[in-house]
C-alpha cells in the first residue's frame, strides 16, 4: 500500500515519525470481510476443502493436457477393457477411455454446479431482496408462490421436464435445477433481510436520502453476504449430488457427453461393479472428494462469517 | 422571531391502522414552528409520540402508521404530499437527522469515510477526491484530532461517543436547514452527553440550523433549549419559552414532571411522581388525555378534550385549569 519513496525518507534522519505511526493504526483497521477471511484461512479443513477443489478445477481445466484422448470416442475393438498403458483406468461399454472421460467430466459436474448456483442465486437475491425490503403484500405474494413450488416434488418435476424435453443440453439442466430449488435461497434471503430492516442504520441510511434500490443494494446485501455465500457454497455441493444422480439414472446430461454421474451408471452392470472396480471408483471419488470438499469450505465459510457459531 | 420559520408543522395528525382495527392516534394535532438558529426541545415520556413527529418531518413514517391530516412545511416548501422520490433529495441535505443509538446507527460493514463520503457525493455534484477532503474537514469539525486514520476505521473500532459525532458529522455534512436530534444523548455517559450537546449547539451556531431536539432530559432542556413543547399523549399539553416553563408551568403533566426532578436545594426523602402510566396510543380518553392521572381532574375533563391556550407572551397550555383567566 505504501508509496516507494518511503524506503528513500528511512535514510534521511529529518524524517518525521508521526506519518509513520499513523499508517500503521490505519492499516490495523480490518474490514468485516478482511476479518472473515482471515478466520476462514484458520480453519484447516476449509483450506483443505480449498486445494482439494482446486486440485479438481485444475484438472478440469488443464484435462487437454493430462490425456491426449478423445472422451467421446468409441473404440468397438476395446469394450470394457482393463487398466493398460494407453488407458490407465480401461475404457468403458462403448470402448471410451475411463480416465479421459473422467478429467473431462469434471467439467460437467463444476459447470452445472457452479451455474445452476448462480442461478439460483439470481432469482433468490432479487426475489428474497424485494420480499424482505418491501414486506406486505408483496411479501405476501412472493412468499405463496415460493410455498407453492416447495410443495412439488423436485424429483418427480424434474423427471417430468426431462421427460418431456426431446434433448437436454447443459444449460436447459442448470435451468431445472436452478427453477426447482431457487424457494430455499430466497427464503434464506427475505429472512435475513427482514432482520436487518429493523436495524438503526438503515433509518440512517433512509434519513440521509438513500433511495430503496441503494439502500438494498449499498447496505442491505454487503450485510447479508455472509449467509448468501454460504448458502450459495452448500447449495453447489446438493447441485453436483442432483446433477450426478439423475445422470445416474439415465435422466441426466445423455451419452457421449462425459458426466461423472453418466459413468456411475454403468455400474449399474452387475458385471462392471465386479470386474471393473476402476472404472466405477473414480468418479464417485469424484463426486465424493468434490462434494466433500465444498461442504468444507461452506462449512469454514459459515463460522468465518459467524464467529459466535464456532464456540463448542 | 421576524424571519420566517424553518419549519412549521400545522395540524399535524400521524396516526397507526393496528392489526385489530383500532387506531392509535401516536400524533394528533400537533402545531409548532422553528426558527433559524433556534434550538426547540420537544420533551415527553416514552409513547408520547415525539419520535413519531420528528419521523413525520422526514417522511419516514412506514406502514401501518400514516399521516392522516396535516401540512410540514420546510421553508415554506410542502412536505407530506411530496413524492418519495423528491423526499429523497430533501433528507440528509435540507434535513440532517441524529439518532438515539449511535452504536447501530452506522453502517456496520463500510469505512467512517465511506459513509460520510456517500452522504456528500449523494446530495452535492462533487468528484470522489473532493468528497474525501470535505469528509476529513467535517471529521476536523466534529472533533477528530486524526481525521484521516478515522476515515478508514470501521465503526466498530469507534465509542459510543465518537459514533455518535460520526452521526454529527453526516447530519450536519450539506448543511442542512434543520437538524432533528432525536435522544441525541441518551445512550451515552453523561460526561460524554455534555460534549455532544455543547457540539451540537457549536454547529448550530456555526451554520444557522434550527434544532429540533427531542429528549425526556430536563436537565437537558434547561441547558440547551431556546423554547419547549412539552408533549403528553400524542399532543403537545404546554409550550413556551424555557423560562416560562421552569419558572411558570402551567400544565399539571408539566408540573408533575417537574416536581419528579431532584433538587439540590430541598432535600426530601422521596421524589414527587406522576400516578399511573401513559395509556396505550390506541385507547386514549375520550377526554383530556391526562384526565385519568391529573391530580387536578374535573368532570368536564373527562368528557372534553381542552384546546391549547396561549398567552400574550406564547405560553401555551392545554388545560381546562387556565381556561377561566384567559377570557
Amino acid at each position: 500500500m505504501q508509496p516507494s519513496p518511503q524506503g528513500a525518507t528511512e535514510i534521511d534522519p529529518v524524517s518525521p515519525q508521526p506519518p509513520l505511526d499513523q499508517n500503521a493504526r490505519s492499516s490495523n483497521s480490518k474490514s468485516p470481510f478482511q476479518l472473515a477471511l482471515r478466520r476462514f484461512l484458520n480453519n484447516k479443513l476449509a483450506v483443505l476443502g480449498i486445494v482439494v477443489l482446486l486440485t479438481i478445477i485444475l484438472a478440469s481445466i488443464f484435462a487437454p493436457l493430462l490425456t491426449d484422448l478423445d472422451p467421446t470416442k468409441s473404440d468397438l475393438m476395446k469394450i470394457e477393457n482393463g487398466p493398460s498403458s494407453e488407458h490407465i483406468l480401461g475404457t468403458d461399454g462403448s470402448g471410451r477411455d475411463n480416465f479421459a472421460r473422467l478429467l473431462y467430466g469434471s467439467r460437467i459436474s463444476l459447470i452445472v454446479g457452479f451455474s445452476a448456483m448462480l442461478f439460483t442465486l439470481i432469482i433468490g437475491v432479487t426475489l428474497g431482496s424485494i420480499s424482505g425490503y418491501y414486506g406486505g403484500k408483496v411479501d405476501s405474494l412472493i412468499m405463496r408462490f415460493t410455498d407453492l413450488v416447495l410443495a412439488l416434488p423436485f424429483l418427480v418435476l424434474a423427471l417430468t421436464i426431462i421427460a418431456l424435453v426431446p434433448t437436454i443440453t447443459t444449460a436447459l439442466f442448470v435451468c431445472i435445477i436452478a427453477l426447482t430449488i431457487w424457494p430455499n435461497l430466497t427464503r434464506i434471503i427475505r429472512g435475513t433481510f427482514l432482520s436487518l430492516r429493523e436495524q438503526e442504520f438503515v433509518l440512517g441510511a433512509r434519513a440521509i436520502g438513500a433511495s430503496d434500490f441503494r439502500i438494498i443494494f449499498r447496505h442491505f446485501i454487503p450485510n447479508a453476504i455472509g449467509p448468501i455465500i454460504v448458502n450459495a457454497t452448500l447449495m453447489m455441493a446438493q447441485m453436483i449430488i442432483i446433477e450426478s444422480g439423475l445422470s445416474f439414472i439415465g435422466m441426466g446430461i445423455p451419452q457421449p457427453t462425459p458426466t461423472w454421474g453418466n459413468m456411475l451408471s454403468e455400474a449399474q452392470n452387475i458385471r462392471i461393479l465386479r470386474n471393473h472396480p476402476e472404472a466405477w471408483i473414480p468418479p464417485g471419488l469424484g463426486i465424493f472428494l468434490t462434494v466433500l470438499s465444498i461442504n468444507f469450505i461452506g462449512d469454514g465459510l459459515r463460522d468465518a462469517f459467524d464467529p459466535k457459531s464456532n464456540k463448542r | 422571531m421576524t424571519n420566517p420559520a424553518v419549519l412549521s408543522v400545522e395540524d399535524l395528525k400521524t396516526y397507526f391502522y393496528l392489526e385489530n382495527s383500532n387506531i392509535a392516534k401516536a400524533v394528533d394535532r400537533v402545531n409548532f414552528s422553528i426558527h433559524p438558529g433556534e434550538t426547540v426541545a420537544l420533551v415527553g415520556e416514552s409513547g408520547s409520540g415525539k419520535s413519531i413527529t420528528s419521523l413525520s418531518i422526514m417522511q419516514l413514517i412506514d406502514k401501518p402508521g400514516k399521516i392522516v391530516n396535516g401540512s410540514i412545511q420546510l421553508e415554506g416548501r410542502e412536505l407530506v404530499q411530496l413524492s418519495n422520490r423528491k423526499m429523497t433529495k430533501i433528507r440528509g441535505k435540507e434535513v440532517g437527522m441524529i439518532f438515539q443509538e449511535p452504536m447501530t446507527a452506522l453502517n456496520p460493514v463500510y469505512t467512517i469515510g465511506n459513509q460520510i463520503i456517500e452522504v456528500l457525493r449523494k446530495h452535492k455534484k462533487i468528484s470522489k477526491k473532493d468528497a474525501r477532503k470535505q469528509a476529513i474537514e467535517l471529521l476536523k469539525t466534529v472533533g477528530f484530532p486524526r481525521a484521516e486514520a478515522t476515515m478508514k476505521e470501521y465503526p466498530h473500532q469507534l465509542s459510543g461517543g465518537m459514533r455518535q459525532r460520526v452521526m454529527i458529522a453526516i447530519a450536519i455534512s450539506c448543511e442542512p436547514k434543520l437538524l432533528i436530534a432525536d435522544e441525541p444523548t441518551t445512550a451515552l455517559d453523561v460526561t460524554i452527553q455534555a460534549q455532544i450537546l455543547d457540539l451540537i449547539n457549536e454547529m448550530k451556531k456555526k451554520f444557522n440550523m434550527a434544532v429540533l431536539l427531542i429528549t425526556h432530559d430536563l436537565g437537558v432542556v434547561a441547558e440547551y433549549a431556546d423554547r419547549v413543547l412539552v408533549m403528553y399523549g400524542g399532543q403537545i399539553v404546554e409550550q413556551g419559552t424555557k423560562r416560562q416553563l421552569f419558572k411558570s408551568a402551567k400544565h399539571p403533566y408539566t408540573n408533575g414532571l417537574l416536581e419528579s426532578l431532584p433538587s439540590l436545594d430541598q432535600s426530601s426523602d422521596r421524589l414527587g411522581t406522576i400516578k399511573g402510566t401513559v395509556p396505550a396510543a390506541d385507547n386514549f380518553p375520550e377526554g383530556c388525555r391526562f384526565s385519568t392521572r391529573c391530580p387536578h381532574v374535573m368532570e368536564k375533563c373527562i368528557k372534553t378534550n381542552p384546546d391549547i391556550l396561549s398567552d400574550d407572551s406564547g405560553h401555551g397550555v392545554r388545560c381546562f385549569l387556565y381556561e377561566e383567566e384567559e377570557k
